[in-house]
């Protein structure tokens, strides 16, 4: 299991420098690690989420937004019509609820479709592992410098030391 | 009363380098063809976004005023916004919305911004200076004000229906965005 501070650490390594997003309990361990280092601008929505990392990126930062997938459907519109027409690149996060459609019912189909979904956003997407995060990492930096559009980056539950072991 | 063109152009006289981030449909349109700058960034698409891509702006430019054109529309699709500003106080940020409560680029449907007054709103969210204006006189005094008080800041000025004869944002939206990155730099 990778620990969060490890995690945040590779990100701002890759010069990741403003974090906002909606939280997950997946995600809740580097959300707190991004809290105590003052990093976490919080939004109350993944479109506005990925709004303000498109007006971040504008001004000179690496924006990375925290998600749930389900709140990949409620920014679709925001990536596709701002960040991906405008080459507005931003690290997407996302948490996936519903993997192996494990999870409460209300992740399930989310959960099953998420890659597909991701591929007819036309948004490049590799889920991490423990074995190959550097890799994983540092295909994201070339990803977001390269093609200029959003990428992400998906977390199963396990993969990230969460606050509930 | 005002039309939106009137008031942009008074505020657009009173702006010089100023980042401004410019809400879809006929207010982005009108911008550019009253004062086309390369501060502007136009929106076309992602209706309700333009408050939350300034407030990405000013949170990573502290030390520049940005300036959002809005609508009613708009700032009600995006309503949670207001929140996130009012919480975060950015004190750069100055939130004008113009409001003819109609969604006019679609046809004059109307909003639901007769009976919901957006700058109250905003106030009970947590912005620090709130005020509705009608008048040419006012929105220069306001706006003018505001410029020299710390934020967040909502402006919000009652306009007619009318639209400027402006025709589409010409530029390509990678183009706008690449304009407006080096124009703020």
């Amino acid at each position: 299991m990778i620990e969060s501070d490890a995690f945040v650490q590779a990100l701002q390594d890759i010069g990741v420098d403003f974090f906002t997003g909606v939280p997950d309990s997946i995600l809740g361990g580097i959300i707190a690690e991004l809290m105590e280092r003052r990093l976490y601008t919080p939004a109350v929505r993944e479109d506005e989420a990925v709004a303000m990392a498109a007006g971040a990126y504008m001004a000179g930062k690496i924006p990375a937004v925290l998600m749930q997938n389900s709140g990949l459907g409620t920014s679709l519109n925001t990536l596709i019509s701002l960040n991906y027409i405008y080459c507005q690149p931003c690290i997407l996060i996302v948490s996936w609820r519903g993997h192996g459609g494990k999870d409460a019912p209300e992740h399930l189909v989310m959960g099953e479709v998420m890659p597909q979904f991701l591929d007819t956003m036309k948004i490049p997407h590799r889920t991490l592992t423990e074995k190959t995060a550097i890799d994983d990492l540092k295909w994201v930096a070339e990803t977001f410098m390269k093609k200029r559009i959003p990428v992400a980056l998906n977390i199963t539950k396990g993969v990230i030391k969460g606050l509930h072991p | 009363m005002l039309s939106r063109a009137q008031a942009m152009a008074a505020l657009l006289e009173l702006l010089t380098d100023q980042p401004v981030i410019i809400c879809n449909g006929f207010p982005s349109r009108e911008a550019q063809h009253i004062a086309d700058r390369p501060t502007h960034f136009y929106m076309i698409g992602s209706m309700g976004s333009a408050a939350a891509i300034a407030l990405g702006v000013a949170l990573s430019k502290p030390k520049k005023h940005v300036i959002v054109f809005d609508g009613d529309g708009n700032v009600l699709m995006g309503m949670g916004t207001l929140a996130t500003v009012g919480a975060l106080k950015p004190k750069n940020f100055i939130h004008v919305v113009f409001d003819n409560e109609v969604y006019g680029t679609t046809g004059n449907q109307p909003t639901i911004s007769n009976v919901v007054p957006l700058e109250k709103v905003a106030k009970a969210a947590g912005y620090v200076h709130v005020e509705r204006v009608r008048e040419r006189e006012d929105l220069v005094y306001e706006f003018k004000d505001m410029l020299t008080k710390d934020g967040p800041s909502m402006l919000l000025v009652k306009v007619n229906e009318m639209v400027e004869d402006a025709g589409r944002v010409k530029l390509d939206p990678p183009d706008i965005t690449k304009r407006f990155m080096q124009a703020i730099k």
